[in-house]
C-alpha cells in the first residue's frame, strides 16, 4: 500500500476551510485513545478538558486572558511565516518586551502618573522589536540562519529575566522572594469590563488581528509580503526588497510579542516574576498555523489553544491527569494541522499493491 | 587520575550527545531534508532510555530503547514531510513541541528516582596507554558509538556509492529522481538514521551524563546540534571539532560557576547559547563557503512525478 499525491490545479477552497476542523477532529480522536490508555473515561475527560471551562463566566474571562498573548504573538508570526522569515524566538521577544515595559513601574515606582501606562506599552514594543532586530540584522546582513539565532535568544532572555528578578529588580520589601514590586495602580492594564478579569491585552489582540487582516488583504504591503514569501526572486523583480521585508516582519512580530509580554505582566500578573510565560511564544506558532496564517483565523485558533491551557488545569483537578497533557495536545494539533494542509494542495490517493500493478501494465 | 584528565573527561562527556545528534542531523540534511525536531527526538530518547532502564533494570537496554524511540519518533516527521510533503520547518517544530509534551507526560512517574548509569567498557591493553588510554579507551559505549558514527558517516558520504547517491539527492532531488535514484526511500532512511542518533544522544543524557529524569533536560542541546551542522558546513570531521568545542564551553562555564568567579550564574549559563550565535555568525561571514557546502535541495519538498 502506498500513498500517492496529485497536485491540484489550484488550491482547494473547500479544504482551505475544512482542514483546521479535520485537524481538530483528529486531535480529539487522539485524545480519546490517549485517555483510554490512561484508564480514564474519555467522555468525562474530554468534557472537563474542552467543555467545562466554557460553562462559567469567570472561566470565559480566563480564556480571554490566555488567548490575548497567543493571538497578539501569532498575528505577528503569521506575517513572518507568510514572508518566509522563520522567527521562532517570540518567547524571548515576549520576555524582553515585558521587561522593557516594566522599567518604569519597577525602577521608577515613585513616578505615578497617567503617562506611565502608555509609556510602558511603547517601551515594551520597542524592547520586543529591538530583540527581534538581532536575528533580523544577522539574517539580512550576513544570511545567518534566523531559526537558530532567534531560538537561542529565547534561552538568553529567560536567563536574563531570571537574573534581573532575583537580583537587581527584587522587591526590597518582599522578604527575599524572587519577584519585583507589585505594579502601582497607574501601571496596571485596566480590565475591559469591571466585572471580569479580561484586560485590554485582549482588546489589543483583536485590534492587531483586524489591522493586519486589512493590511494583508487590501494593501500593497500585504501583496509584497505574499510575493516575497512565495519567491524572493520574483519579489525582487517586482521591485520589492527582501532585506527590508526581513526587518519589517521581525520588528513587527517582535513589537507585538513585546506588547503581549507587557499586557501579561501588567494586566494578568501585576509584577515581574522569574517565569512569566507558560510557553506562549511557542504555542503561538501552533496558533499561527491552525489559523492558517490568516489574522482572523488566528483569533479563533488563539481561543482554541487558550482552551487547551484551561482544559489542562481543569482536567488535572477534576479527573486527576497531569497538566502535561496540554503540551501533548498542542503538539498533536500542530501535527494534524500540517498533515491536513496537504489536502489543500494535493489530492491524496491510497494505492494498494494490486492496482499499482494494474496501472503499470 | 589527574586534574587535566578529569576536565578533559567531563568535556568529552558533555560533547558526546551533541556530537551524536549533530552527526545524525548531518546525514539528514545531506539528503536535502531539514529536520528541526532534533530537540524533540532527543528528549524522547532520554525519557525512553531512562524509563526502560528503570523497568528492566538494565542501562544497556535503556540505551537501545532510547535509540529506537528516537527512530520511531522521527518516522512521524518522515511521514508528514516525505509522504504528505508538509512544510519541513513547521513539522520539525511540531516534532519538538510534541516531544517535549509527550516526554513530560511519560517522565512524570520517574521524577526524582535515582537512575541507572551505563557502565564504562575498558578496552584491554589500549586503556593502559598513559594519559590518553583512560580518556579514549575506558568510556561508556555511547561514546564509542559517537566516534564510530563520525568515522562511519565520513566514509559512507564520501567513499561509498550509496553515500554519493544520498548527496546527489540532497543537491538536486529532481535530477537524482530522473536518474532513477529512490529519493523518498533514501530520505526516509536518512531521517530514521538521524532519529536514531538523536535518540541515542538523549539516552546519553539520561543514563550517562546525569543519570536521572528531569523535564526538558535536553535544554536546547538539540538546537545546538542543528547549529553545529551549519557550523561544520556539513562535514563530519568538523562536527567532531565543533561538538568538542561546545563541550568545552559548557564545561568551562560550569567550572566557572563552581568557582564562583563573581559573574552571575545566569550569565554563565547563557554562554553556550551565545556561543552558538557567535559561531553561526562567524561561519556566515564566509558566504561563499556556506553557499558551496549547503545541500541545494535543503528544506525543499519533493513530489515524484509520474
Amino acid at each position: 500500500m502506498r500513498i500517492e499525491l496529485k497536485k491540484r490545479d489550484g488550491l482547494s477552497s473547500l479544504f482551505s476551510i475544512l482542514s483546521p476542523f479535520i485537524a481538530l477532529g483528529l486531535t480529539l480522536i487522539a485524545g480519546v485513545i490517549l485517555f483510554l490508555l490512561l484508564g480514564k473515561d474519555p467522555v468525562k475527560a474530554l468534557y472537563s478538558f474542552f467543555i467545562e471551562p466554557l460553562t462559567e463566566v469567570w472561566s470565559l474571562h480566563e480564556l480571554a486572558v490566555k488567548a490575548a498573548p497567543l493571538i497578539l504573538i501569532a498575528v505577528g508570526l503569521s506575517i513572518c511565516y507568510r514572508s518566509n522569515n522563520w522567527n521562532i524566538g517570540a518567547e524571548g521577544q515576549f520576555i524582553i518586551g515585558a521587561m522593557a515595559g516594566s522599567i518604569l513601574p519597577v525602577m521608577f515606582h515613585g513616578w505615578q502618573s497617567p503617562l506611565v501606562l502608555p509609556l510602558m506599552l511603547i517601551f515594551a514594543m520597542i524592547g520586543g522589536a529591538a530583540y527581534a532586530a538581532i536575528p533580523a540584522f544577522l539574517k539580512a546582513r550576513l544570511n545567518t540562519n534566523e531559526i537558530l539565532t532567534s531560538l537561542m535568544l529565547v534561552y538568553v532572555a529567560q536567563l536574563f529575566l531570571d537574573w534581573m528578578v532575583r537580583g537587581p529588580w527584587r522587591n526590597p520589601e518582599g522578604f527575599n522572594f524572587p519577584e519585583t514590586r507589585n505594579f502601582h495602580d497607574y501601571a496596571v492594564l485596566p480590565r475591559i469590563i469591571e466585572t471580569g478579569k479580561t484586560h485590554w491585552g485582549f482588546g489589543f489582540a483583536l485590534i492587531a488581528a483586524i489591522v493586519l487582516w486589512f493590511i494583508m488583504r487590501r494593501t500593497l504591503k500585504g501583496f509584497e509580503i505574499t510575493v516575497l514569501g512565495a519567491s524572493a526572486r520574483a519579489g525582487r523583480f517586482a521591485g520589492f526588497s527582501d532585506k527590508k521585508m526581513v526587518y519589517f516582519a521581525f520588528l513587527l512580530s517582535g513589537a507585538l510579542a513585546g506588547l503581549a509580554g507587557i499586557s501579561e505582566v501588567s494586566g494578568a500578573i501585576g509584577q515581574v516574576r522569574p517565569v512569566i510565560s507558560p510557553g506562549y511564544g511557542f504555542t503561538a506558532i501552533i496558533v499561527a498555523f491552525l489559523g492558517r496564517l490568516n489574522p482572523l483565523g488566528i483569533v479563533a485558533a488563539g481561543l482554541v489553544l487558550a482552551l487547551t491551557y484551561l482544559g489542562g488545569e481543569a482536567a488535572q483537578i477534576s479527573i486527576g491527569i497531569t497538566d502535561k497533557v496540554t503540551r501533548l495536545f498542542q503538539g498533536l494539533l500542530l501535527f494534524f494541522v500540517l498533515g491536513c494542509d496537504t489536502l489543500i494542495h494535493y489530492r491524496i490517493r491510497i494505492v494498494t499493491g494490486a492496482t499499482q500493478k494494474g496501472s503499470a501494465a | 587520575m589527574d586534574m587535566t584528565q578529569a576536565i578533559i573527561l567531563t568535556i568529552m562527556t558533555a560533547a558526546t550527545p551533541l556530537l551524536l545528534a549533530a552527526i545524525g542531523e548531518l546525514v539528514v540534511e545531506r539528503s536535502g531534508v531539514l529536520n528541526l525536531g532534533v530537540e524533540g527526538m532527543m528528549i524522547m530518547g532520554a525519557v525512553a532510555a531512562f524509563a526502560i532502564a528503570q523497568i528492566t533494570g538494565s542501562a544497556g537496554l535503556g540505551a537501545i530503547g532510547g535509540l529506537i524511540a528516537g527512530m520511531l519518533f522521527s518516522l512521524l516527521f518522515g511521514f508528514l514531510t516525505l509522504t504528505l510533503v508538509a512544510n519541513q520547518v513547521a513539522t520539525g517544530l511540531a516534532l519538538t513541541i510534541l516531544g517535549l509534551g509527550l516526554s513530560g507526560m511519560i517522565g512524570e512517574a520517574f521524577i526524582g528516582l535515582p537512575g541507572l548509569k551505563l557502565a564504562a567498557i575498558e578496552i584491554p591493553v589500549l586503556a593502559d596507554i598513559p594519559f590518553i588510554g583512560r580518556l579514549l579507551f575506558n568510556q561508556d559505549p555511547i561514546f564509542y558509538m559517537s566516534i564510530i558514527a563520525v568515522i562511519g558517516v565520513n566514509w559512507f558520504l564520501f567513499k561509498s556509492r550509496a553515500g554519493l547517491r544520498l548527496r546527489a539527492i540532497g543537491d538536486s532531488h529532481s535530477s537524482a529522481h530522473a536518474l532513477g535514484v529512490k529519493v523518498v526511500r533514501t530520505r526516509y532512511l536518512a531521517v530514521m538514521f538521524g532519529g536514531a542518533c538523536a535518540g541515542l544522544a538523549g539516552a546519553h543524557l539520561s543514563i550517562v551524563y546525569t543519570p536521572q529524569w528531569v523535564e526538558n533536560m535536553t535544554a536546547g542541546r538539540g538546537w545546538i546540534a542543528l547549529a553545529l551542522v551549519v557550523f561544520a558546513s556539513w562535514r563530519p570531521t568538523r562536527v567532531l571539532a565543533g561538538a568538542y568545542l561546545f563541550g568545552a564551553v559548557s564545561i568551562g562555564q560550569l567550572h566557572a560557576q563552581a568557582l564562583g568567579v563573581g559573574i552571575p550564574s545566569q550569565f554563565l549559563s547563557a554562554l553556550p547559547y551565545l556561543a552558538t550565535i557567535a559561531v553561526l555568525v562567524i561561519i556566515s561571514l564566509n558566504r561563499r563557503m556556506t553557499l558551496i557546502n549547503t545541500p541545494a535541495s535543503l528544506g525543499k519538498s519533493f513530489v515524484p512525478e509520474r
